[in-house]
Order: C-alpha cells, then sequence, then structure tokens
C-alpha cells in the first residue's frame, strides 16, 4: 500500500454556500512531489471542482501563492516531504477576499502597483532622445536597488503581513518596495512624484515593521528594509524642509 | 460588479491574529518592550525630580528602590529592555544599507558597530558609578 497525505483544504463555492468549509483529501505522497503536484492530482484524479491559480511551476511566475499551514508559500516551490506525515492546511493567500476555493480576489494589489508608477519617470525636458542611446549606470549603481527590482507580484508579502490584514488602505510592502526599487534606480528621477504616496499615511507609516514580508519572500527581495529605508529618507525629506525650507530647489 | 461584491468572502481577522505564529508573537512582545523603556524613561524623570526635593526626599526614594518589589519590578523592566535593544540592534542593518562600491558592507558589522557602541557608553556608564 502507498504511502498517502492528508490535505485539508478551504472550500469556498458561492453558488452553492455563503460561507467558507474544509475539505480533506488523501494524496499519494512521493518524495519528489510539492504541494502544487498534490493538488493537481486532486484536481485530476480526485475533485474536478476545485479552484486554484497556477502556471510555470519554476517560482518565477508567482500565481500559486497560498497559505500553508498559516504560512504564505508558492505552492509550486513547497515539497510535501518537508510535512510528511502531517496533515497540510492549506488557505487562500490572507488578506485577501476569497472568490472561490484558493482564489482570492487580486484587484487592491493591482491598483495599488499601477498607484506606485513602477517604471522609469525622467523630468519634463531631461527625455533622451532614442538616437542618443540607453541611460548608462553602472554595476555599483545597479547593485544599489537590484534586489528590490527582484519581485514576482506573487504577494505572499501581503499575506504575511498583518497590517494589511487588518487594514487593506495600506500600500503594502510589494507596491512600496517596487516604487523604492525606482526611486533608487540612477536613471530615475520620478521620486517626488511617487513620495505623496510612499510617505502618506497609507504608505511607509501604516508599517510597524513586523518583518514577516520579507521571511517569506521567495526571491529575497527584503521589503521590509525597502520600507524602512523609505522611512529614513522621507524623514529626512522632513527635516531638509522644516530647517532649511530655502534649500529644497537642487 | 455589484454580484462580484457579494459574492467574495472576506475572511474575519480575529483580535489573536498573534498568537497563530512565533514570529507574531515575537514582534508584539518588541512592541510591548517600549512600555518598559517608556516606563523606565519616566522613573528617570521621578529620579531626577526627587533630587531637587532635597536630601531627605533623594534619600527615602533610594530606600524604597531597594525593596524586593522594586528590585523585582527592576528585574523585569532590565530584561524586557534588553530584549528591545538586542532586537532593534539586529534590525538596524536592515535600514542601514551601505556599500563599498558593489560590495554590500556586511550586515554584522553594521550592527557591530551598534553593540560596540554600547559596549563602550556601557563602560563608561560602570566607571562614573563605580569609580568617580
Amino acid at each position: 500500500m502507498a504511502e498517502t497525505m492528508k490535505l485539508e483544504i478551504f472550500r469556498y463555492q458561492p453558488e452553492k454556500e455563503s460561507e467558507p468549509s474544509f475539505q480533506t483529501y488523501a494524496v499519494p505522497f512521493r518524495e519528489d512531489w510539492v504541494v502544487l503536484d498534490a493538488i493537481n492530482h486532486i484536481k485530476d484524479e480526485i475533485d474536478g471542482t476545485l479552484s486554484y491559480r497556477w502556471s510555470c511551476q519554476m517560482g518565477v511566475c508567482g500565481s500559486c501563492g497560498i497559505m500553508i499551514n498559516n504560512v504564505p508559500k508558492l505552492s509550486c516551490a513547497a515539497f510535501l516531504k518537508d510535512y510528511y506525515p502531517d496533515k497540510i492546511r492549506i488557505e487562500p493567500l490572507t488578506g485577501f477576499p476569497v472568490e472561490r476555493d484558493l482564489i482570492f480576489e487580486m484587484d487592491d494589489f493591482m491598483t495599488k502597483l499601477t498607484e506606485i508608477q513602477p517604471y522609469i519617470i525622467r523630468k519634463e525636458g531631461e527625455e533622451k532622445p532614442l538616437d542618443q542611446g540607453e541611460y548608462l549606470q553602472s554595476p555599483a549603481e545597479l547593485a544599489h536597488f537590484k534586489q528590490y527590482s527582484m519581485c514576482i507580484n506573487c504577494m505572499l508579502c501581503y499575506a504575511a503581513c498583518p497590517v494589511y490584514a487588518i487594514d487593506s488602505t495600506f500600500i503594502g510592502p510589494a507596491a512600496i518596495a517596487l516604487g523604492q526599487r525606482y526611486n533608487m534606480d540612477s536613471r530615475d528621477q520620478g521620486r517626488d512624484s511617487r513620495q505623496e504616496l510612499i510617505a502618506s499615511h497609507e504608505g511607509i507609516w501604516e508599517c510597524t515593521f513586523v518583518g514577516e514580508c520579507s521571511a517569506v519572500c521567495p526571491k529575497d527581495v527584503d521589503p521590509a528594509a525597502a520600507i524602512q529605508r523609505a522611512k529614513v529618507s522621507s524623514t529626512v525629506d522632513w527635516f531638509k524642509d522644516v530647517l532649511i525650507p530655502w534649500g529644497k530647489k537642487k | 460588479m455589484g454580484e462580484k461584491e457579494m459574492s467574495t468572502y472576506h475572511r474575519p481577522v480575529p483580535n489573536t491574529w498573534w498568537l497563530k505564529r512565533k514570529p507574531y508573537i515575537l514582534f508584539m512582545i518588541r512592541e510591548l518592550t517600549s512600555v518598559f523603556v517608556a516606563g523606565y524613561c519616566i522613573f528617570l524623570l521621578v529620579l531626577v525630580y526627587k533630587l531637587t526635593q532635597g536630601t531627605d526626599a533623594y534619600g527615602n526614594f533610594m530606600v524604597a528602590l531597594k525593596s524586593p518589589s522594586s528590585v523585582v519590578i527592576h528585574l523585569i523592566t532590565l530584561a524586557f529592555v534588553l530584549y528591545h535593544t538586542i532586537t532593534w540592534f539586529n534590525l538596524t542593518p536592515k535600514i542601514l544599507v551601505l556599500y563599498r562600491g558593489e560590495e554590500r558592507i556586511p550586515q554584522g558589522l553594521v550592527a557591530g558597530v551598534f553593540y560596540a557602541g554600547w559596549v563602550v557608553v556601557s563602560v563608561i556608564v560602570v566607571w562614573l558609578v563605580l569609580v568617580v
């Protein structure tokens, strides 16, 4: 008899029930299976009604984030053997409204991501014509922000953030880290236009530095550090404004 | 859109959310330690105030501080203040990110500077109390 493992999965089918429930499935245990393999097995062999998101199966697309025993993880990167023989409890990422089973609504994140303007902004009149070539950057300048550019928008950091779960007006870890990524890019001149949002109450000042966003990040982006560093530079801005109001022009 | 709004399920966040996982518990303890830090600051202000009230008032206050309950409170405060200091010192390299060219200055070194400063200040305080 082959070894099996139990997966207790969050089910929510709005057309059938107004409250979610948990359903337990027994799946074959295989050393080389990740949790996503087990969920795919359930979908293909046991219960075709189970809904969830996934795509690349190699930790790049950021689609398959779920809660595994209360910890946000990419289901394609979490091995069954790390939990065997215990039962695994699977839920949609915390902090987001659930649409169906493990699928949650990501509209809020998408809106915030757009608002943070995660792209290079040049000041008016300082945009180089195409025939003058690209904006050059040294490896040292790249090193300053490269870590923050590795984000795959998987939203695990939002699921790990108790502040976001309690108050979803918070801009959140990934969006702020991406804003900071462009603020620190030597080619970018858009800090001022991002600052209104980043330095707002819903921005960095909502963060209490729990630090779990960085702990769960599958790409070592360290959004918690990005937020704290943005707090430091915003504080420096404030002091400059108050102490040398005439020195604002650069 | 209206139909979509109605059908999504918003999971409630219980007040005990921080008991669910160890990192959240440790975070809440770190937040709680601030109360002890603030409390000790108030205590120091009271100490200075007593000093301005004359030798008797200060002497009586010092005697009261030697009571067992006062010693226990001070030991508990010390534990929380140490936890506060160590956790925040360990977090400083995240905020103070320094580069030498392309190489990031090791996080241990950044935190180490704070620990070294702590030791120096502590030695000065001990010297002031015991020697001077």
